[in-house]
């Protein structure tokens, strides 16, 4: 008896589909016309506020953690993580935690972003899957920090600076979890985070 | 089976919930036309998409091997299911396996396909939905009217209620923030009880072996990272070649679906995560029959955006479930009568051949003609009811004889306007359903050139 897969791959296999070929998306006629902005910070600001979420343009992470004190998610949060060091004052230790269930009650996540999209709002987040990752969508509110350097216009450049060789996860995060599956009204906090603070950092800053 | 017209008749008896219908999807397809005109390059992605698609079916058995090679590497079971049956009994020997009792899915329209829910549950597994939108149809045991927006077609009066019911939530109350919040607070439970995450695939990416899943709400996203064990289910036609190639699908999918420039949360998987286990099922189900045909062959670029229904006039109109079929529209009337001609024949006579749906379609799939072609393969077959053939018959015959053609028309122009209404306006005259007829003319076009053109 041939298996399954043998038996789809033999019916492909038998049909002549003509050849068309695959587009060139390095080729510079096709690069010289993806969007660029002439403030791409701005724009990431614009349309992250156009999809619910919040940018905050700092110098480095004492700015950010006064920042964060005036935001009352965070004032008036039980129990914070953060993976930025000197960000937030935490206290609950991410290290010690090995079953992802136990960060249920987060109440606000200080995680890191890699970069920005300007075009539209999203910052990519990688993670090995460890039980972190459950925190960028668990937590009631997040706040994404991202070195200021690292904005870019579009997706194309984005997915240039793309690797998956090691992480198992990665996601572009745009704005806090949303729906409009009642009547198309926009509800934000569906599941995941109620609100999403991205901090675009000048500073150099350590993760731990 | 119901035919299309007669579904949607039932539906267009509430006058008000078809023109609220109407216009809930038309407010959609307004927003996806300024997200589109956001970007300059628009037309030349549609390009590339196209191209991209119609690449990776020409080379589909080659890329599938690839993607499973590439996938293995990191760790990934894959399966192959030639249909739906194989595709459930698949993923119920994984549950089984790992003794799991509850599973939380992200919306995926394959499992819809493959009716796994109502198969798991037979098996003792307990299924949520947890797309907010798929939960509201599965607590009220239907399936989703739309694949984007599954419950798109009730009114948050109904949605109101159903939770009063099924969640406790107050009588009466229809604020969507509040039912949203008791929505969140339920499913967060099952998130947390869950002992399997089942999820859909928006793109598989050969060179990589990995897979992007889309959503607003973050509920792939939370029923993975939560559990150990991950199930994706994906039909072979979301293949992509290169990662590099989501720059263009993602920046195409969003806009053309909801108008936003990018889903909330539009997640890669590489691989299971420490100490989880993760699978994938690649799943053919008529598939490789479509990739076979010259005329349907571009339908497999589709990535369910669902721009085609927003913008259907006839969809708009008639509500999904007319049509009977998981997904529901312009590409669904392609789709559908590709499994089961006899069964969806009415499906691409739904449809004015307006051209809406393949102006809109991000990947360019000439959606009306191909419901045109299918128009003629369902006559060739034999599927075309009596009526339709008889009036086309006597249509042709009157066509062919011009003095018959002239004397009909100039009996019809004599008579109609004295006829009484109930001999116009009834079953035998689906013309004048729902609308009334045009004023006729006193004089046909051919006596009105006579007079005032070929005088001079």
């Amino acid at each position: 008896m041939t298996s399954s897969k043998d038996e789809i791959l033999s019916k492909l296999r038998k049909q002549s589909v003509p050849p068309v070929e695959l587009p060139d998306l390095e080729a510079p006629e096709l690069t010289q016309r993806w969007i660029q902005y002439p403030d791409p910070t701005a724009q990431f600001a614009e349309v992250l506020s156009g999809v619910g979420g919040v940018c905050y343009q700092v110098k480095d992470i004492a700015e950010a953690n006064q920042k964060l004190a005036e935001l009352a998610a965070f004032s008036e949060a039980r129990k914070v993580c953060s993976q930025i060091s000197g960000c937030g004052d935490p206290n609950v230790s991410i290290a010690e935690i090995t079953d992802p269930h136990d960060f249920e009650d987060i109440d606000f996540a200080i995680l890191p972003g890699e970069y920005a999209v300007a075009e539209n709002g999203a910052v990519w987040i990688t993670n090995d899957g460890g039980p972190a990752r459950v925190l960028y969508f668990l937590a009631q509110h997040v706040a994404l920090f991202v070195p200021a350097s690292a904005v870019v216009n579009n997706m194309p450049e984005a997915y240039q600076r793309l690797a998956f060789a090691s992480n198992s996860f990665g996601t572009f995060m745009s704005g806090p979890s949303k729906t409009a599956d009642i009547e198309q009204s926009l509800v934000i906090g569906a599941h995941g985070a109620r609100s999403l603070s991205v901090f675009l950092v000048e500073d150099a800053f350590q993760t731990n | 089976m119901p035919s299309h017209p007669q579904l949607a008749a039932e539906f267009i008896q509430d006058k008000d919930r078809a023109h609220w219908h109407d216009q809930s999807l038309w407010f959609v397809r307004s927003k996806r036309d300024k997200a589109a005109q956001q970007l300059p390059e628009w037309e030349l992605l549609r390009e590339q998409a196209s191209q991209i698609k119609q690449h990776t079916v020409s080379r589909l058995p080659d890329l599938l091997e690839e993607f499973e090679r590439n996938a293995t590497a990191r760790g990934v079971h894959v399966h192959w299911a030639r249909n739906a049956t194989e595709h459930n009994e698949i993923v119920h020997g994984i549950l089984k396996k790992h003794n799991v009792s509850r599973v939380v899915k992200s919306k995926s329209m394959l499992t819809e396909e493959c009716h796994l829910n109502p198969y798991l549950e037979r098996h003792g597994i307990e299924i949520i939905d947890t797309d907010l939108g798929e939960r509201i149809v599965q607590m009220q045991n239907m399936p989703p009217s739309h694949i984007v927006m599954p419950a798109i077609h009730i009114k948050k009066e109904e949605i109101g209620e159903l939770f009063h019911e099924k969640l406790g939530t107050e009588k009466g109350a229809t604020d969507p923030q509040y039912l949203t919040e008791a929505a969140r607070q339920h499913l967060r439970q099952k998130f947390i009880q869950a002992e399997a995450g089942i999820t859909g695939v928006n793109f598989a990416i050969a060179e990589t072996g990995g897979f992007v899943v889309c959503t607003n709400e973050g509920n792939a996203d939370l029923g993975t990272s939560l559990n150990k064990l991950h199930i994706a289910c994906m039909g072979i036609e979301k293949l992509i070649p290169r990662a590099g190639d989501l720059s263009v699908f993602l920046r195409l999918l969003a806009r053309s679906a909801t108008g936003q420039p990018i889903t909330t949360y539009s997640s890669h998987f590489h691989g299971p995560a420490p100490g989880q286990e993760m699978h994938i099922v690649l799943l053919d189900n008529g598939r490789s029959e479509i990739s076979g045909s010259d005329e349907f062959r571009r339908s497999l670029n589709c990535i369910r955006c669902a721009a085609c229904m927003n913008t259907c006039p006839v969809y708009r109109r008639s509500g999904g479930y007319s049509y009977s079929n998981t997904v529901p529209g312009p590409i669904g009337s392609i789709l559908g009568p590709a499994r089961d001609p006899k069964a969806n024949s009415t499906l691409p006579f739904a449809c004015s051949l307006c051209g809406s749906c393949t102006d809109v379609c991000p990947v360019k799939i000439d959606l009306h003609h191909q419901l045109l072609t299918w128009r003629k393969e369902i006559r060739v077959k034999g599927f075309l009811p009596f009526s339709k053939r008889l009036s086309m018959k006597m249509m042709s015959w009157m066509m062919q004889v011009p003095r018959l053609y002239k004397l009909g028309g100039k009996m019809a122009r004599w008579i109609v306007p004295k006829l009484p209404r109930f001999l116009l306006y009834n079953r035998l005259n689906d013309w004048g359903k729902q609308r009334e007829l045009p004023e006729f003319p006193k004089q046909s076009f051919r006596e009105w050139m006579k007079q005032n053109h070929d005088k001079q």
